[in-house]
């Protein structure tokens, strides 16, 4: 089975996002900050990461950096999952190695689709 | 139908399809539920409301999302017949419009301009079809429809759906909370009003012939006509798709599935000259 990584600061988005990729057959693993998360890949390098941008500690973008620069780090498939929906965001986050963007709010029919996209799922 | 049930369905479409059902759309509820009620044995529709209330089978609720929804688009929807586009048919087309370097497609059921939209950025990303002249026709019944489509203005939810974020970098500028569709995919596609039931030949030849989605409002006989003066207007070697719900079989002999393109269709005397593409590997 695949794992997803959810890393949101909020415990309602983490919930939500955690019952959609565990319907697409992820199983799922839950981090609030990027630095939380950059420790759980240190342990076990995840297949998905749907990654927040803005966090305490340490954001998304500085995480998405910091992961692409680890041994084996080039591994996870990253889809941004975030309010912040300018152009300029989403040029940087994918210039910094991330696969796909969603502009919250999303809903499971985005979330597939872009799985599929970016082949973490069967299209 | 009561208040409080037009809450029930709004919630629910918005939940499950991002619909937004506003209350001058409740017209649609009676006419597009009532046939869904029936099948699953509700004598009334406020008897399907009042099951709604409680734990609904989720057949149920995708039958309702789906009754509801079928003027919806989006960008790339359902994927596969864009990738067959892609990968098959746009390489036959290189290769028996060579000389011509020409084709012309037709969408019609254009709507609000997903579809035509997302053909003209699978070609413009087609390497091989640099310097090749291409026309994409759209037509729909709605004027109102075709308005939207030709501002090709779009929300975030819309532009989310089905398309990749570097589609949306390339072919989109951002202006407020909307996003705009870049000149050059929207000079690709012309627009036109047009009713499916009326006299096709003004409409000229075509390649290819979007028609996805549209047949299933018909009946039997009208779905007969239409596809009759569709294959009057497409190129003996050109091509049809049609909607992943929709068939020629048992409506016509006019045209016969092509061999491992679901979705897509050739005239019946091209079949017999065996002159369609071998399937490619989708992803």
């Amino acid at each position: 089975m695949k794992s997803c990584l959810v890393v949101d600061d909020s415990r309602v988005v983490r919930k939500v996002a955690r019952r959609i990729v565990e319907d697409l057959g992820f199983t799922c693993e839950e981090a609030e900050d990027g630095q939380k998360a950059y420790e759980q890949c240190e342990q076990n390098m995840p297949e998905a990461i749907l990654l927040d941008w803005n966090m305490p500690v340490m954001n998304g973008i500085d995480f998405l950096h910091k992961l692409r620069e680890m041994e084996n780090g080039a591994y996870p498939k990253v889809v941004f999952c975030t309010t912040e929906n300018d152009m300029d965001h989403i040029q940087r986050a994918i210039s910094g190695g991330a696969n796909e963007y969603i502009m919250k709010p999303f809903d499971s029919e985005i979330i597939e689709t872009k799985f599929k996209q970016i082949g973490l799922l069967e299209s | 139908m009561r208040i409080e049930d037009f809450d029930v369905y709004k919630d629910l479409l918005m939940e499950k399809s991002g619909l937004v059902l506003t209350p001058d759309k409740s017209y649609l509820l009676d006419s597009r539920l009532t046939p869904v009620a029936k099948k699953w044995g509700f004598e009334t529709l406020d008897k399907m409301s009042a099951a709604l209330r409680g734990v609904a089978d989720p057949g149920l609720i995708k039958d309702i999302v789906e009754a509801m929804t079928t003027n919806e688009t989006s960008f790339f929807r359902d994927s596969r017949p864009f990738d067959i586009f892609r990968d098959s048919i746009i390489p036959s087309l290189l290769e028996i419009r060579a000389t011509q370097k020409r084709f012309k497609i037709w969408c019609a059921a254009a709507s609000s301009g997903q579809e035509p939209y997302s053909l003209a950025m699978v070609m413009k990303e087609h390497a091989g079809l640099t310097g090749w002249n291409f026309d994409i026709t759209a037509t729909d019944i709605s004027t109102d429809i075709l308005d939207i489509a030709k501002a090709g203005i779009y929300s975030q939810f819309e532009v989310q759906r089905g398309m990749p974020i570097t589609m949306l970098m390339k072919y989109f500028e951002q202006k407020d909370e909307k996003w705009h569709i870049k000149d050059e995919i929207k000079n690709m596609v012309q627009y036109k009003y047009f009713n499916l039931l009326d006299s096709m030949a003004s409409l000229g030849k075509f390649d290819i012939i979007f028609c996805r989605n549209v047949l299933i409002y018909f009946d039997k006989e009208t779905k007969a006509k239409v596809l009759a003066k569709m294959k009057a207007q497409l190129a003996p070697d050109g091509y049809l798709f049609l909607g992943g719900a929709e068939t020629v079989i048992g409506i016509t002999n006019e045209f016969v599935p092509a061999q491992g393109l679901r979705g897509v269709y050739i005239p019946a005397e091209a079949a017999q000259s065996a002159a369609a593409p071998a399937a490619t590997q989708t992803a």
